[in-house]
């Protein structure tokens, strides 16, 4: 029984040392950060210009995480490319003929991976959220204020926790390119298309994305957005059962099928 | 110890695998032989637990494979060398496989020293050739040390030097006691380096035997006769008298007489008595490899079909053998010789182009396919 706390170990080895994840996870990062941070100083510089109601329920916090539409998709690529990457290269078969249990493999990969991934998370949503705020100047939030703190935490949350669904969903269709080509389009276009399409919110505001990017809003029906029949706390649940069912079926996947 | 017992794998409608039962021992190197398709690569998934068998079991020193206690060090296995992320070097790549086994990493410094990876342990393996790849995979499976051990067509894209040593590692790691289970479809190479042989075709067991019994089993050893050629009616005196003897006569293109059920000296007393003179009389013992092709003809599911492009090319000109390859001597009537398509007239090295025979002579003649000749699994025979 190979003991988990190696298979931990081999699989920060198998993280650290391709520079796809490196770079996919900096991507994510750099993206977040930069487009928060331009749209805070653009925000900043024509706040007049914003209708009434806008001004009103202005949300600096949320629109420091501005930059998490692309941002997140870099995240999307290095889950999925850290498990697709075993099955395109074939690596899948060497690595379960060293774990057989297939189980402590999948959720130490998963482990390992979706650590990274919040500890990249948080960091990018507290960088990005001073960062922001530092040029909003006067419109801007601090971290004091309610439920600042939470949103905060909850973007970095956010962040993880999209990583860790597109691994559950690499892991259901083993591979790279399908998983991507799923989940890029869904995450860039359709779940916001179907988000503004009336009878569609109904629908796509249970989406994981939809859901779970609840939590990054203080004001909670800030810039003129509809109510969600849920709470931030509400929305991330809704994320985590996404997340949960995803992982679950990569492995289902894994141990029915043959590798 | 490996054993399987009626180990059975359906995908779907296809049976890849049926009802195999074997065992490999230590001590021995083990070949696995079987056309492309029979189900060796499916076999080796089992035995390491990739691959669920739809009946039957396969287990590894009593265990089945998920069972044991810390696989990597009890098993090692190359199956595939591809298998690697380009984008990791050699030596990450063995890191990561060492440190789920709990081996230090000084150990991955030593295998690749073993596998002579050595220099290029830190460059990406997506650069890697084929024989690279295979060194890579040769060292992933030594990691454990382990007394099991696996390899699928170990040799692919080796150069000689790397088959040499292919080969003599085996040897060792069999004298070391451990179990060796060595899939192949060279011949050749098999009947150098494998003490038994499983062969599977078409998914079930075809022979489980030392290599020479398999040979002796499923060979028949001939003797060819030739008579002077420029006397035909000595050849018809002698084939009856051979025939009258109890011998089976088969005629070779060339002209030559392949006798079986006659020993060497009653086929020269039965000449010397019919007053025939002859210009060859030479014992013929059916290599490895034929007698492979012999075995396992009716279980080949891929089997090349002459490509005599028909429409592409101008008459054949006489002595044109396409590809700058001798033909080989053929002899339709020989079974285990089917596989490959019988020259047009005209092109066997006798009649039209002494020049591109490798021995030109008219005695010497190599009937048996050599090491090299094309195989009904890998190499389409091209006889245009």
């Amino acid at each position: 029984m190979a003991a988990a706390s190696a298979v931990l170990q081999s699989e920060w080895t198998k993280i650290r040392t391709v520079s796809s994840t490196v770079w996919s996870l900096a991507s994510a990062f750099l993206v977040t950060v930069a487009m928060g941070a331009g749209l805070s100083a653009l925000v900043s510089s024509t706040f007049d210009d914003l209708s009434e109601a806008e001004r009103v329920t202005f949300d600096p916090t949320l629109v420091s995480f501005s930059g998490m539409v692309l941002g997140q998709l870099a995240m999307v690529v290095f889950g999925v490319l850290v498990v697709g990457t075993e099955y395109s290269s074939g690596m899948i078969r060497t690595s379960l003929a060293a774990v057989p249990q297939r189980a402590t493999f999948l959720f130490s990969k998963i482990a390992v991976a979706g650590g990274l991934a919040l500890l990249v998370g948080l960091a990018t949503s507290f960088l990005t959220f001073f960062l922001s705020q530092a040029l909003l100047g006067e419109h801007s939030a601090s971290i004091g204020d309610d439920n600042v703190l939470r949103a905060v935490f909850g973007a970095g949350l956010y962040m993880g926790l999209i990583a860790l669904f597109s691994m559950g969903v690499a892991a259901m269709l083993r591979s790279s390119m399908l998983s991507l080509g799923i989940l890029v389009p869904f995450l860039l276009l359709v779940s916001n298309i179907l988000s503004a399409v009336p009878k569609a919110k109904e629908v796509a505001q249970y989406f994981p994305d939809q859901a779970g990017a609840k939590i990054m809003r203080v004001i909670p029906d800030a810039m003129n957005s509809e109510p969600a029949p849920y709470g931030p706390w509400g929305g991330l649940g809704i994320m985590v059962l996404w997340v949960a069912a995803a992982l679950l079926g990569g492995y289902l996947v894994l141990k029915k099928r043959d590798a | 110890m490996i054993e399987a017992v009626g180990l059975t794998k359906r995908y779907g409608a296809k049976t890849a695998v049926y009802n195999l039962s074997f065992q490999v021992r230590p001590g021995v190197v083990t070949g696995f032989l079987g056309p492309n398709g029979s189900g060796k690569s499916t076999t080796m998934r089992m035995i390491l637990g990739l691959d669920r068998p739809t009946a039957g079991h396969v287990t590894i020193g009593g265990h089945p494979f998920r069972q044991l206690p810390n696989a990597p060090r009890q098993v090692g296995a190359l199956l595939d060398a591809k298998a690697v992320h380009g984008g990791r070097s050699a030596r990450s790549h063995l890191l990561s496989l060492a440190q789920l086994a709990g081996i230090p990493a000084q150990r991955v410094d030593e295998v690749l020293g073993v596998v002579g990876l050595q220099d290029v342990a830190k460059r990406r393996s997506k650069g890697f050739s084929l024989g690279m790849g295979q060194r890579l995979g040769i060292a992933a499976a030594l990691l454990g040390d382990p007394q099991v051990l696996l390899f699928d067509e170990p040799v692919n894209g080796l150069d000689p030097e790397g088959i040499l040593w292919v080969r003599n590692l085996m040897k060792k790691l069999a004298a070391e006691g451990r179990t060796v289970f060595v899939s192949s479809h060279l011949m050749s190479e098999m009947a150098l380096t494998a003490d038994h042989l499983i062969v599977i075709g078409r998914g079930q067991l075809l022979a489980d035997m030392s290599v020479t019994d398999f040979i002796s089993a499923n060979s028949a050893d001939f003797a060819r006769v030739r008579t002077p050629g420029t006397e035909p009616g000595q050849r018809e005196k002698l084939t009856a008298a051979l025939m009258e003897a109890g011998g089976q006569v088969m005629s070779e293109p060339d002209g030559a007489m392949r006798v079986t059920g006659l020993p060497l000296p009653r086929i020269s007393d039965l000449a010397h008595d019919a007053d025939v003179r002859l210009w060859e009389l030479s014992p013929h013992q059916a290599s490895l490899e034929e007698a492979y092709m012999r075995l396992t003809q009716g279980a080949v599911d891929y089997r090349s079909t002459d490509d005599r492009l028909a429409h592409l090319q101008p008459p054949q000109q006489p002595g044109h053998h396409g590809y700058g390859m001798p033909p080989q001597p053929v002899v339709q009537e020989v079974p285990q010789q089917g596989w490959y398509a019988p020259p047009p007239p005209g092109q066997n090295p006798y009649a039209g182009a002494p020049g591109q025979a490798p021995a030109p002579g008219p005695y010497a003649s190599p009937a048996a396919p050599q090491p090299g000749t094309p195989q009904p699994s890998d190499t389409p025979k091209d006889a245009r």
